[in-house]
């Protein structure tokens, strides 16, 4: 019984698909998703950025309890990311294998189906991330 | 001034795969077994802590529903508490505040949880909604996943190996085999945690809190209706903080902030230093959360709880004994009622006659409920 919402996906399209986090202009601390205020620091001093679609595994996890919406994706590889400004971000991994995942293996952002609302409903995509592929093809 | 509160009444059902009883009748069970342990007192509230019946049971109005289960409190305050699987010791401080603050005299408190009304992949999904739903979720991410990164980053930081880590599940297991309450009473071996099912790398089975279904309630009075009940325990302290829904926000996600924070001041208000608790429940909803646990309410250095569980610390031979019940992990996590098992525990024991393994002659207990990876605390301390 899941229900996706086109307002919902609609409204978080600058996190979605162009990894817009915010920065503080008080702390210098990077987020993502953005938020009102810096989580770090608190200061509403904050602006809107486009983040490095470029980082590191900081660790990692294959999810063989699928939630309901998911079971196409089995195993759910998901990544805690941290990305080349130092911005962390959960995200899941794809265009790979489980036993090639590895700690601090560097990965880039990539757009993908994430979800699909049964046979006539909408398809929902955003950016997952993927083993990196330097001097790969762009996306 | 603040009125002191005491619990002086508790009341449990067993937690299992109970198809045969729905919201009302596990709500009806545990709350009439903790009137009657009571000696029957007018009670003027009803507080009940659930997170899911929303989504499993269609129904919101939930407080008023089950009162209605209840003699005598038709026209009384009736309340629901939903701070996700945090709910049951979130409806405790609830019930604790009424009283403190004179708005009430004597009050029940419930928390009950359905789990099993759906296939398995729902109840998680339902659960996950801990988590943040746009941006953990949306990904596929679940309760149990985002802990297995935090697992994972727990045993690469550290240097811990899976050997040490299960020394936890056997613990909670061991304790659970003389808990009548608890869902999983067997116990489990080192060898039978490593080669359980995986759930989500590094998470195995037996490292995860099971999905059952379960009521618990416990009844507070201000020290005139609590009169002269020789069995009442003295709330010392409540606690509450939070911190960010989203493990990605946080500056060390190896840190429990919202536990640290609730912890510090519990012990304030109550007094106490981490070293006088002689007996805890915490929320191990999988083993590294348990550990994180363990940590933040400063029972052991950062990095060292799965050694100190492994070397036998813990057990109910220790100062503190904790998770004397078998914890989520083994008594298990009917979600928003978890909280108010725990708090009835901890009654329970230092009232001297829990009905499984006892600390020896508790004088002061704590409760820490957690809402997801920790983006609520709770904390209740006890004296006897």
């Amino acid at each position: 019984m899941v229900r996706l919402s086109i307002s919902r996906h609609w409204r978080e399209k600058g996190a979605y698909y162009r990894l817009e986090g915010i920065e503080c202009l008080d702390c210098g601390k990077r987020s993502y998703p953005p938020a009102p205020v810096c989580p770090h620091c608190g200061s509403r001093n904050v602006r809107r950025v486009k983040l490095p679609r470029t980082g590191r595994l900081l660790s990692y996890t294959i999810t063989y309890s699928i939630p309901e919406g998911f079971r196409e994706y089995a195993p759910v590889m998901l990544g805690l990311i941290e990305l080349d400004d130092g911005t962390r971000l959960v995200s899941q991994l794809t265009d790979t294998k489980p036993e090639e995942l590895r700690e601090n293996m560097r990965v880039e952002a990539v757009l993908r189906r994430v979800q699909v609302d049964g046979e006539y409903g909408l398809i929902h995509y955003a950016l997952k991330f993927r083993p990196h592929r330097p001097g790969g093809r762009k996306e | 001034m603040e009125s002191k509160v005491y619990v002086i009444g508790v009341g449990l059902t067993r937690i299992a795969r109970l198809y045969d009883k729905g919201l009302t009748d596990l709500f009806a069970e545990a709350s009439l077994k903790a009137l009657e342990d009571a000696g029957w007192p007018e009670v003027d509230a009803v507080v009940v802590g659930s997170m899911l019946p929303s989504i499993h049971n269609e129904q919101s109005s939930l407080a008023s529903l089950l009162a209605q289960s209840l003699p005598y409190t038709r026209g009384k305050m009736a309340v629901g508490v939903e701070d996700a699987d945090n709910s049951g010791l979130a409806a405790v401080i609830k019930g604790y505040s009424l009283i403190a603050s004179g708005l009430a005299k004597t009050v029940l408190v419930a928390g009950v949880e359905k789990m099993t009304e759906y296939p398995s992949a729902m109840a998680i999904r339902a659960l996950s909604q801990a988590c943040n739903a746009q941006h953990e979720l949306f990904h596929g991410a679940t309760l149990i996943s985002l802990q297995a990164l935090l697992m994972r980053l727990y045993m690469n930081t550290y240097g811990i190996d899976r050997d040490t880590m299960s020394a936890w599940p056997v613990l909670m297991h061991s304790n659970a085999s003389e808990n009548p309450y608890a869902q999983l009473r067997f116990k489990v071996t080192k060898e039978q945690v490593a080669s359980s099912m995986m759930v989500s790398d590094p998470i195995r089975l037996l490292d995860s809190s099971p999905i059952g279904d379960g009521a618990a309630a416990i009844v507070l009075a201000a020290s005139d209706a609590a009169g002269s009940r020789n069995n009442a325990v003295e709330i010392a302290a409540v606690a509450q903080a939070s911190d960010t829904v989203g493990i990605a926000y946080r500056e060390d996600p190896l840190r429990l902030l919202a536990a640290e924070k609730a912890a510090r001041t519990a012990y304030e208000k109550a007094g106490i230093k981490a070293r006088d608790l002689d007996v805890v429940e915490l929320h191990d909803t999988t083993t590294i959360l348990g550990l994180l646990g363990l940590e933040a309410l400063g029972l052991s250095p950062r990095g060292k709880a799965a050694v100190m569980v492994d070397e036998g610390e813990f057990s109910s031979k220790s100062k503190p004994s904790v998770n004397l019940s078998g914890g989520l992990k083994a008594r298990g996590h009917p979600a928003g009622a978890t909280g108010v098992y725990q708090a009835a525990e901890i009654a329970l024991q230092l009232r001297g006659d829990y009905p499984g393994r006892r600390a020896p002659d508790p004088e002061m207990g704590l409760a820490l409920g957690l809402g997801g990876l920790g983006s609520t605390a709770s904390i209740i301390v006890m004296r006897r």
